[in-house]
């Protein structure tokens, strides 16, 4: 099993103790935790070099366009995109995905035309879509799953028909971490003309993104998910997209030139960047991307597809325990709810918070696919480089204390 | 401070079997509550007699702590007189509040202020995320109860 528990070393918070316990943090779907590598570049910068960027004629200011617009070269080579233009700095996935949602779909679409969803979307990609689709009158239409938690892709060829108008969905799952196949789903939207957007949120930190592979025209994903800072994230889209679609954010640094009867707009990535950006942020974010790069993200994955099989190994041993989600490890990447007994996932977090261990508990922001579980909630436990399998091993361990307290056997 | 302590046996066993399940056919009185984060949800029901709470009802579902909270309440409630319920509704919201002591508000004098299995809550206090759990079905029965109040106010019209 490929070893990456040096780099430990590098979380600072991974050496807190919680309730006395030794932390054992398995909540990083939610938001992972930072390596000193990105927090001492971002300390360095607001010590050192912070201005305003694209402004100032003045030393500080070029240091601060260059080291945010180097990041943003970073964040295109990391996806393998051809142009650094082709990358816009965004506050997260949800203002990339509401950036495609209302700045293509408004214009775009009307009465009469669909849009494809799935049943396993975090809010995030659900309910931008709502919005514009209250607006302009089209509709919603969502592929349903197989009992896996697999995307029913037998189900893909009736839906996809001359209506449907866009495709959107996740490239891996918040909440059963199930990878659906992106390029081949891409491609049958493709042969209808659907404009294919994919939520990239997980995808991004668990597996290699090449973004000429996956044959998407959008795809959106965070900084604080793959070691980053909040409050950054990026939207790619192909060029001739992001040229004609309408800036979703109006304000500063977005125009070209501003009259009282109308505006013109910058040039793209920068006509979808009004005001003052999260600077150091998209630099801290670019350093999160030269650590994963350094790493290699082939070994991340390889990492996360041997950890996750560990744990679901282990978890085999508490005959209590449901896990949902796919058991092929090609088709999930590390992120696994599961539920424990009758026990509810809020009292399966207390117990295991108070041995030191922190997973998620509740509808993971996906209340369409929990529901489709059949469950109104689910405990979830989700995997970073820094996870180790004696974290797994301290997961088991706080589960048979959930069973103690609950009495469940 | 010990797990079993915020999951006494009187907590699980209201979780497991929960008292007076289901729902009224035309209640007097019907609130729904939830809370948003966690997924937590409760419907109620109460019928009345005069100005005593006759019948209550709940659905729902939810962690250990929500459920056993609205259940216990079903039973605290049952056959109480309105002032009471107010005063009992006060007393709990008491000893969930963390600036204050948790007995602060008891006084086995009032029937409105002695929580009977209710007090097995306490142990919530020293978990504050779970607090809005343990005060869920006191909400909706705060909700349910002006409801009431203002249908007779209208029907007083």
């Amino acid at each position: 099993m490929i070893d990456l528990s040096h780099l430990r070393l590098d979380f600072p918070v991974l050496q807190r103790r919680v309730h006395g316990q030794p932390l054992v943090f398995l909540d990083s779907a939610a938001s992972s935790q930072k390596p000193t590598q990105v927090l001492d570049v971002m300390d360095a910068v607001y010590r050192t070099h912070y201005a305003n960027v694209h402004r100032g004629a003045y030393l500080l200011s070029e240091e601060s366009t260059t080291a945010y617009e180097e990041a943003r070269g970073k964040v295109a080579k990391f996806i393998n995109a051809t142009s650094r233009t082709e990358v816009v700095f965004t506050r997260g996935t949800t203002t990339a995905l509401n950036t495609v949602a209302f700045g293509w779909g408004m214009d775009n679409l009307s009465a009469g035309d669909r849009v494809l969803l799935t049943m396993m979307e975090h809010h995030a990609n659900v309910v931008p879509w709502q919005m514009v689709a209250r607006r302009t009158g089209a509709e919603l239409v969502y592929l349903p799953m197989t009992g896996d938690h697999r995307l029913d892709l037998d189900r893909l060829p009736e839906l996809l028909d001359e209506r449907v108008r866009v495709v959107s969905f996740t490239g891996m799952s918040n909440v059963t971490g199930t990878l659906p196949p992106v390029t081949d789903i891409a491609r049958m939207a493709h042969e209808i003309g659907a404009l294919v957007v994919v939520d990239a949120a997980q995808l991004v930190t668990h597996v290699p993104i090449d973004v000429q592979q996956l044959e998407a025209d959008f795809i959106a994903f965070s900084g604080h998910k793959m070691l980053g800072p909040t409050g950054i994230g990026a939207l790619w889209g192909r060029p001739s997209l992001l040229e004609e679609m309408e800036p979703f954010e109006g304000g500063g640094e977005m125009i070209s030139d501003v009259r009282l009867d109308g505006s013109t707009w910058a040039p793209v990535p920068h006509k979808f960047e009004a005001g003052t950006p999260p600077i150091v942020e998209a630099i801290g974010l670019g350093a999160a991307v030269d650590y994963l790069e350094k790493i290699g993200m082939e070994s991340v994955r390889r990492h996360d597809r041997e950890l996750t099989g560990y744990a679901l190994n282990r978890l085999t041993e508490l005959p209590q325990v449901r896990v949902f989600g796919p058991e092929d490890l090609e088709q999930r990447g590390g992120v696994i709810s599961f539920a424990l007994g009758d026990v509810h996932p809020h009292d399966v977090a207390t117990v295991l918070d108070q041995e030191g261990v922190a997973v998620r508990a509740g509808h993971h922001c996906a209340k369409p696919l929990t529901r489709a579980l059949g469950v109104p909630a689910t405990a979830r436990a989700s995997f970073q480089v820094y996870n180790t399998r004696e974290d797994v091993d301290a997961l088991v361990t706080g589960l048979r204390r959930v069973e103690e307290v609950f009495r469940v056997d | 401070m010990s797990i079993e302590e915020l999951y006494r046996e009187v907590i699980l066993d209201h979780y497991r079997n929960p008292r007076n399940r289901g729902a009224l056919d035309h209640p007097d009185a019907h609130a729904e509550g939830n809370n948003p984060l966690c997924g937590d949800e409760l419907l109620l029901d109460l019928r009345f007699d005069g100005d005593r709470v006759a019948e209550v009802a709940i659905q729902g579902q939810g962690c250990s702590i929500s459920q056993s909270s609205a259940s216990m309440m079903s039973q605290a409630i049952n056959g109480k007189t309105l002032d009471e319920v107010r005063d009992l509704i006060a007393t709990f919201k008491t000893m969930m509040d963390i600036e204050t002591p948790a007995q602060a508000g008891l006084d086995p004098d009032r029937p409105g202020a002695v929580l009977g299995d209710l007090e097995a809550l306490q142990g919530v206090r020293k978990f504050p995320v779970r607090i809005k759990c343990a005060n869920l079905a006191w909400t909706t029965l705060e909700e349910a109860l002006q409801s009431h109040q203002s249908s007779v106010f209208r029907n007083q019209l």
